[in-house]
């Protein structure tokens, strides 16, 4: 009997290199390929057990912090609430994380010293997150919130460093706390809520029609490629025929021959959309994508949470390229026909001209610092794009403080600072007198530290009144 | 070296593997405390698990130095190194599971020298077979008085303590096939008649083999699990086959089985369920499903998947959902459900790696290897069946349920022998553990004193 028993453990034998065999084939051959599968959380909870770094504004303020529990556990919290709602993000191990806590996780969470952490992983040290500091400006994203609030239901504000690309302000309003979002009631409510829907970030996602202030993009075009000066001269009569179809000017006013720069500092729509049609649609393309349009911006956030600003006329009723068939070239130039810009790429167009034409990459994050605040990496500003030449600039800045001293964007001007501007009011309903207003800028006009673009939806009124007066008080307290 | 010295010493690497155990844990708990007020109790407390442990084993080896003084040497020593393999991992999960398993250590090994005293001439079980295979029988059936857990009839809940007969009458089962081999082991191969080169033994010597099939085809149908079933059946071919020699035997039996098992699974919605989820484990409606999903075998996956070659060290696995802060236990919180008992082996995974899984299916071999070892060296044949048998249902123990959390078979709720907690289980391994040194210690005196 001594034979079976021996071959019988042979059979046992070859069952357990069985065993062997598929517990290699979990640990070792579909180890990472489990690891990344959506549904296993075991990375965000051991996550969880590291101190995630902390998020601060340029003053100090802190934005995101996490504190440990008796189990060790970490639980992240947002002391400024509502206010960094929509820049910020959040970080939670059943949702994840979204806009800044994301682009920024693996600094956040200490993943960035992959080689140092393999061997502190072998002598028991725990892992550390650095933290992250922003140029983000807690006064001034308050103050951009709350006047937002008093005009109008929505609406977004973007406030930046034109020489640096440094955001200042990322303000979208209706907002939402992150702090409350971990209540899944809270969360299915705020994702319902398709009238408010304040999950958007409206300063980078849902471009709308910007208006007027888009005339900026097409005076810098017309001039930069010499075809015009300032001092053109052109027709901004009512009523001019535009792709077929006549377009009036605001109180169907006759404004006559009149120079470039007046037509802007009126805004006349006429004008512009003849101008528009001139340049044509090959250079009007060249110029709006050397702004940044058509693509996501360069900002340093999830490119998910992030529209491109792109045309989109009806027909075809979705984005197509600028020199399209069914681009009204006319109606495009003067910030309608289907364009659909963020306040953050309207932001650009004013940085672009503010900085003497050279565009620069926007950042949210201004470096990383470790534990014992050393910093470990800081964010170099970097050039997007040669928009214009130095010149060009000059004559459109010059086009822009007129706005703001002579034309529709009064509202805006500080005293003892020139600003430069302008106004922008979008029809959303045809017919109705329910716009969207604009308005972008910076000041000081000769040496400018400051561009903004601020929008709020579905105000009965036009852009000079109600959004100018926003933009004059962030840039004034930015640039106290 | 006389074999209870090197039992003596080979008690060591449990002694060492128990210490290192502990003292990880105590570091990777101390470390997530961060030095509050309380950890120096924790290191009190594993350190007096740890020395209690080794008590023990201690205890019992004296009582085989004077019972036993032939029994083989490293049986003892291994069961005693997978037992502290396990009770570290249990007390890293859950240190209240810690001090039960504990205490069923006690009692198993009050368990363990009650068997060996008053059954020292073990071969008088042979004059109560029918008594034992029906209590077997029994003791199988008893759960279909209570509510299924999880769809199977394995256990009864009795108070607070659950029960699972099943562990008892494996041994039950294996005594009556020995004693019953033994009898009929001649005539299933000389009596019968060959047909297509299969021998085919007469319907009377036969009959209790079907018998015996029908048994685990109702225990399929009854108590609603494979798992159990393949052990039983398992077990039983291997028996059938060291008695006889035939391969035959076992392919038809194998055969027989798998037709068996097919057309019953198909009429068990709940059978039928663990074979999707074996199927597809990661299909998101099967994970999302409450009951009968995949979500226990997935989780189980990534935690060894998250383990990897090396494991992430003791006490490092990822059990507890830290988002609910208002459980007792981590048992009832689990991330992994079920991690100190069927699922002890993925937990083991995740924290010590595939390295730690090779060592540990090691001892499991060697343990079986030893096993063998004595059915080979004993003299009688119910010696020999009866440790084949016990060996070879520990072994399919094993392969069943880390097969199943491995995936290579249809997962079903058995215990990890000795490693996983539960009161049942130890108990069972520990008057299994019996026998099989009861054997030996007669199959080496008579060795001995044989000229």
């Amino acid at each position: 009997m001594n034979k079976p028993i021996s071959r019988l453990f042979v059979v046992v034998l070859l069952m357990f290199v069985a065993l062997v065999g598929s517990t290699s084939w979990w640990t070792v051959y579909r180890a990472k390929d489990l690891d990344q599968a959506t549904a296993n959380h075991r990375g965000i909870i051991r996550a969880q057990k590291i101190r995630r770094g902390t998020i601060r504004a340029a003053d100090g303020t802190v934005l995101a912090r996490s504190t440990r529990d008796d189990e060790g556990v970490y639980h992240r919290t947002y002391p400024t609430g509502s206010l960094f709602g929509h820049p910020i993000g959040y970080s939670y191990a059943n949702l994840g994380q979204t806009e800044i806590e994301r682009q920024y996780n693996d600094d956040l969470t200490g993943n960035k010293d992959a080689i140092t952490t393999t061997f502190d992983q072998l002598v028991g040290k725990q892992k550390e997150g650095d933290d992250l500091r922003t140029t983000l400006d807690t006064k001034a994203q308050r103050l951009a919130l709350d006047e937002i609030a008093k005009v109008g239901q929505s609406g977004a504000a973007v406030a930046l460093d034109p020489r640096t690309g440094a955001v200042k302000v990322l303000a979208s309003t209706p907002t939402y706390d992150p702090n409350t979002i971990t209540d899944p009631k809270v969360l299915t409510a705020d994702n319902l809520d398709e009238k408010r829907k304040p999950l958007v970030n409206r300063a980078l996602q849902f471009g709308a029609a910007p208006g007027s202030t888009f005339k900026v993009v097409t005076a810098t075009a017309a001039i930069d490629t010499g075809a015009y000066s300032p001092s053109s001269t052109v027709n901004g009569d009512s009523g001019v025929k535009v792709s077929g179809v006549p377009l009036a000017n605001d109180f169907n006013q006759d404004f006559g021959q009149i120079d470039l720069k007046t037509a802007l500092a009126q805004s006349v729509n006429t004008a512009f959309a003849q101008v528009g049609e001139k340049v044509g649609k090959p250079t009007m393309k060249e110029y709006m994508e050397r702004f940044g349009f058509d693509r996501k911006p360069e900002l340093d956030y999830p490119k998910n949470s992030m529209s491109a600003s792109v045309v989109a006329p009806d027909p075809p009723g979705h984005a197509v390229s600028p020199t399209s068939k069914y681009v009204d070239v006319g109606r495009m130039s003067i910030g309608q026909g289907g364009l659909q810009a963020t306040p953050l790429q309207m932001a650009q167009v004013a940085a672009a001209v503010a900085n003497g034409g050279k565009l620069m990459k926007p950042h949210i994050a201004d470096r990383i610092v470790d534990r014992d605040g050393r910093t470990v990496d800081r964010i170099e500003p970097s050039t997007q794009a040669t928009v214009m030449k130095p010149s060009t600039a000059a004559a459109v800045r010059d086009m822009m403080v007129a706005v703001v001293q002579t034309g529709t964007g009064k509202n805006a001007a500080i005293p003892g600072t020139q600003v430069a501007g302008k106004t922008g009011t979008a029809e959303t309903e045809f017919g109705t007198k329910i716009n969207d207003v604009w308005f972008i800028g910076f000041a000081p006009a000769e040496n400018p530290r400051i561009a903004v673009a601020v929008t709020v939806k579905a105000v009965t009124g036009f852009g000079g009144d109600f959004a100018a007066p926003i933009a004059r008080d962030l840039m004034e307290s930015l640039l106290k | 070296m006389s074999a209870r010295n090197r039992e003596l010493f080979a008690l060591i690497p449990a002694a060492l593997l128990i210490t290192a155990g502990f003292a990880a844990v105590f570091l990777s708990r101390n470390d997530l405390l961060g030095g509050l007020s309380g950890t120096n109790q924790i290191s009190n407390v594993s350190l007096t698990y740890g020395a209690i442990f080794l008590g023990l084993c201690v205890a019992a080896h004296l009582v085989l130095r004077v019972t036993l003084p032939n029994a083989d040497p490293y049986l003892f020593p291994l069961a005693a190194l997978l037992a502290s393999f396990g009770l570290v991992e249990i007390y890293r999960i859950d240190d209240g599971l810690a001090r039960l398993q504990a205490q069923w250590f006690v009692i198993g090994l009050g368990l363990f020298t009650a068997t060996i005293v008053f059954l020292r001439d073990y071969r008088k079980l042979e004059r109560y077979r029918y008594l034992i295979a029906i209590g077997g029988i029994l003791l199988l059936i008893l759960p279909r008085g209570f509510s299924p857990v999880n769809g199977a009839y394995l256990s009864i809940q009795i108070g607070s303590l659950s029960v699972q007969p099943a562990e008892f009458a494996k041994i039950a089962m294996v005594i009556f096939l020995a004693s019953y081999l033994r009898d009929t082991r001649q005539l299933l191969v000389t009596a019968g008649r060959r047909f297509l080169g299969i021998t085919i033994p007469p319907v009377k010597h036969f009959g209790p083999m079907l018998v015996i099939w029908g048994t685990s085809m109702l225990l399929l149908f009854f108590i609603r699990d494979i798992g159990s079933s393949i052990m039983f059946f398992g077990a039983f071919l291997a028996m059938v086959y060291v008695a006889t020699d035939r391969l035959s035997f076992v392919v038809v039996g194998v055969g027989l089985f798998a037709a068996g098992a097919d057309l019953v699974a198909g009429h068990i919605g709940h059978i039928s369920d663990r074979i999707d989820a074996w199927k597809h484990p990661f299909d998101p409606a099967l994970l999302d499903k409450l009951q009968g999903g995949s979500y226990q075998l997935a989780q189980g996956l990534w935690a060894q998947a998250d383990g990897g070659v090396l494991g992430q060290g003791f006490g490092q696995a990822v059990l507890r959902l830290s988002d609910s802060k208002d459980c007792v236990s981590t048992v009832n919180c689990s991330l992994l459900p079920a991690p100190h008992t069927d699922f002890i082996y993925a937990v083991i995974v995740n924290e010590l790696g595939l390295v730690g899984a090779v060592g540990l299916l090691c001892v499991y071999l060697l343990l079986i290897q030893r096993g063998f070892k004595i059915a080979m060296l004993a003299r009688d044949s119910f010696s020999k069946l009866l440790a084949t048998g016990l060996t070879a249902v520990f072994a399919l123990q094993v392969f069943v349920i880390v097969g199943g959390v491995t995936k290579l078979i249809p997962l079903t709720g058995v215990t990890l022998p000795f490693v996983s907690y539960g009161g049942s289980s130890v108990l069972a391994n520990f008057v299994l553990l019996a026998l099989l040194l009861l054997i030996s210690d007669r199959a080496r005196r008579d060795a001995t004193t044989a000229p």
